[in-house]
């Protein structure tokens, strides 16, 4: 910003400060990786936020997971029904929940439970000068903050969008075993008939850059937080904003490039 | 502004014990984009001393110490700690410099998630590896009967009071042994007994830890308390250099305006 208010814009004022903000995002991202193959490692500090990011999301994960089950289920059976198809309701079920719905309604939930918690709780420390107390105090914030939270995120979410997945099955077979009498056992068995490797493959990729993705937006925008409070509220806020729209984003780019691969 | 006083006054220039000065600064220049908050700024802290800066809000004092400490970065001059260029230093060896020093935010800037122990056991695990559980514990006990608050050791900060925060903070500062002591504005926001208490402490801690201090505010009677030597800036720049009586023997108006 200093450099742009010290001399004439390149193209406009917006234009320039929304490519000085992406070299800022690329230079954060760079600095991750460069800070986290680097001594010390806080592995108690990354355990420590995978059970906030983890564990603190279950109970929303799991009633999310089992409703959205249910009710996909219920909406998908009558079209099913009207073919004469229903007995592939487990296929389309786990086709559905574990390559599309389960890993994106995961992400989605956390960018904006974990994401604006991130971005809140950094941005917090960032104007009470938290960050800079430990920066003069000898420890490195980034490693401390930035680098052992995108880590937590980037390990939980994986899990938790499998986790969703499964739930989400079992609210489906929950339905399904309302309307006929279906085993567990078949139900999960037709579910996965449809699922190849490379679908598991690409959902478990999918969700580490989910992961990742809402991990680095929630700790950039707290970590660059300025205004005070209002800031804070404008990093929670971005966080998620930013986090959900990314999401979506890599969202068709992984499916297009899973598609590309499965056609070669 | 009477331009006769904006050079330092000569008796005043080394006060402490001859040795080299553990921080030196010369023409020390800072802007944020055309605002040019430092001009020209040089000046030294000698070993064991309390150098006060003093000046009204917004002539560039909290960005002089974090310009020393490497929160800022200068745009032009030379800013030694320990005969080392603060500048010139990769991150690591700027953060074992900064094990030396110690920095007293003028929010306190204790982190609000953990307990007053938790904080102050955060930099000593971190910077004393070789501690063991029961130095660091002896450690803690012996920083919070310094500050007077022994009591709080498994308080949250959000339950102590502005003063009583202050206090956490300098004891985390404290416990890991700085050599020199960086204050922001120590005393803003207090009412005048703990206000005194707090510049009490500060001439304890110099005392006790053997300390070289920058103390940056614009309390007068903090500035009575604690200064072996005063620097005003004004405008960016060191507008007069000199003990506490020269200060207040001074016939300048600006001057008078802050001791009168």
């Amino acid at each position: 910003m200093s450099i742009l208010s010290a001399k004439k814009y390149v193209f406009s004022k917006e234009t320039d400060q929304y490519l000085v903000g992406i070299n800022q995002a690329f230079r954060f991202v760079v600095r991750f990786f460069k800070e986290v193959f680097s001594r010390p490692f806080h592995f108690r500090e990354v355990i420590n936020q995978c059970f906030e990011v983890g564990l603190k999301s279950l109970p929303l994960i799991t009633v999310t997971g089992f409703i959205i089950g249910i009710v996909f289920t219920k909406q998908s059976r009558p079209s099913l029904e009207s073919f004469g198809a229903s007995s592939w309701l487990p296929s389309l079920m786990g086709v559905a929940l574990v390559k599309a719905l389960g890993p994106l309604v995961t992400a989605l939930i956390c960018a904006g439970k974990v994401g604006s918690s991130i971005g809140a709780e950094l941005g917090s420390m960032k104007v009470t000068e938290q960050i800079d107390a430990m920066e003069v105090s000898a420890i490195n914030p980034f490693k401390y903050l930035v680098v052992t939270r995108v880590l937590a995120t980037t390990i939980t979410i994986p899990l938790l969008a499998l986790y969703c997945s499964f739930v989400a099955l079992y609210g489906s077979y929950v339905n399904v075993h309302a309307e006929e009498a279906t085993g567990i056992i078949i139900f999960y068995k037709n579910a996965f008939s449809s699922i190849s490797f490379i679908d598991i493959f690409t959902s478990l990729s999918k969700t580490i850059v989910f992961g990742f993705t809402i991990g680095v937006v929630g700790c950039y925008k707290g970590y660059n937080a300025i205004q005070g409070t209002r800031g804070v509220g404008k990093a929670a806020n971005q966080a998620v904003v930013l986090a959900m729209f990314l999401v979506f984003l890599e969202e068709i780019v992984i499916v297009q490039v899973a598609n590309w691969i499965r056609y070669f | 502004m009477n331009t006769a006083h904006t050079r330092p006054l000569d008796h005043a220039m080394h006060p402490a014990d001859g040795s080299a000065p553990v921080i030196e600064i010369t023409k020390l220049r800072k802007s944020f984009g055309k605002q040019e908050v430092l001009k020209n700024v040089s000046l030294k802290l000698m070993n064991g001393e309390n150098l006060v800066v003093l000046g009204k809000s917004g002539s560039g004092k909290s960005v002089l110490i974090k310009c020393i400490v490497g929160l800022l970065h200068s745009d032009e001059g030379t800013i030694n700690v320990f005969e080392q260029n603060v500048n010139s230093l990769d991150r690591k060896e700027l953060g074992e410099l900064r094990q030396k020093i110690g920095f007293l935010f003028q929010s306190g800037a204790l982190y609000d998630s953990m307990t007053v122990k938790q904080n102050l056991e955060f930099p000593l695990r971190r910077i004393k590896k070789d501690l063991s559980e029961k130095e660091i514990e002896e450690k803690i006990n012996v920083v919070l009967e310094n500050v007077g608050l022994a009591d709080a050791l498994n308080k949250m900060p959000s339950q102590l009071s502005g003063g009583m925060r202050k206090r956490i903070s300098l004891a985390r500062t404290i416990v890991v042994d700085p050599m020199i002591m960086l204050y922001d504005e120590p005393t803003t926001g207090l009412d005048p007994i703990t206000s005194d208490e707090i510049s009490m402490l500060i001439n304890e801690v110099q005392k006790k830890y053997k300390t070289s201090s920058v103390i940056i505010t614009h309390d007068i009677k903090c500035v009575r308390n604690t200064a072996d030597r005063i620097i005003m800036l004004a405008d960016g720049e060191v507008y007069l250099e000199g003990t506490l009586k020269d200060f207040e023997n001074s016939t300048d108006p600006f001057i008078k305006s802050f001791f009168h």
